[in-house]
């Protein structure tokens, strides 16, 4: 999942819980059964779970721009002058 | 959130935070609920009226007791506990209470109800204050709800009278 994915899915987590919440209160408080409040938030808890939880496509669509392996190639890591000696001199000290 | 483990915890603590409020705004509802309870006591007999050997009164009656508490149920509530007691003064104890019968109410269908009943609980004075003595007959009630704030209130009835003499 890429930052804009988990972002997404934070804010996608929070605002379907909250809506399932009040709706489900709502529903609770008019039908007078506090098992229908119940059970339509544990409903929502599960839809929500099942959007925001596992790792979908549409979470994955800015995925990080690494540089091409080629490129690096050509511009390759400083190596140490004298591995050997200053290997030595470390385990001397 | 970068994790499936993250993404299922954050959301189990957010959805029983969010979970916990509902039950409180569910208990803070009932306040809007404003009762109107009646109740009747019949004496309809005192079956007998006696002193026991050491020297407390004891009485059995027979009661018709009615009422409709249907009012005290909205939609948090899981049962309501209704107990009825004599009470009086006596000059050693200012208040007395003694339950005679009680019951568990638990819907609201049950909750108009009539009961033709002797005291379920004997009706025993801490000493010999009982003959002529006038009593109330108090119906208590307990609301409990299914989550937050329990609810107890009362029905006083008076004008009661226990007979002059032993019987």
């Amino acid at each position: 999942m890429d930052w804009q994915g988990q972002k997404l899915a934070e804010q996608l987590m929070q605002i379907l819980l909250l809506v399932f919440a009040v709706v489900g209160f709502l529903t609770g408080y008019i039908t007078g059964s506090f098992q229908m409040m119940v059970l339509t938030y544990a409903g929502g808890v599960v839809l929500t779970t099942l959007v925001t939880v596992p790792n979908w496509p549409f979470f994955n669509r800015n995925p990080l721009k690494w540089l091409d392996p080629s490129e690096a190639e050509k511009h390759p890591k400083p190596q140490p002058q004298q591995p050997v000696s200053s290997k030595k001199k470390a385990s001397k000290k | 959130m970068h994790s499936f483990g993250y993404r299922a915890n954050a959301l189990l603590t957010f959805a029983v935070t969010i979970l916990a409020l509902m039950c409180a705004m569910a208990s803070i509802s009932d306040n809007l609920n404003h009762p109107t309870p009646t109740s009747q006591v019949q004496v309809l007999n005192i079956n007998w009226f006696q002193k026991q050997p050491n020297g407390n009164d004891e009485v059995s009656m027979t009661m018709n007791i009615s009422a409709d508490l249907q009012s005290l149920f909205t939609w948090n509530t899981k049962q309501v506990f209704v107990f009825l007691a004599a009470e009086y003064g006596t000059p050693k104890n200012s208040l007395n209470q003694i339950s005679l019968w009680d019951g568990i109410i638990p819907t609201k269908e049950h909750a108009k109800f009539w009961i033709h009943t002797s005291n379920k609980y004997r009706f025993i004075d801490q000493g010999s204050n009982l003959r002529g003595k006038e009593f109330n007959l108090t119906l208590h009630w307990h609301v409990m709800p299914k989550t937050g704030k329990m609810f107890a209130d009362k029905i006083v009835m008076s004008g009661y009278r226990l007979p002059q003499e032993y019987r």
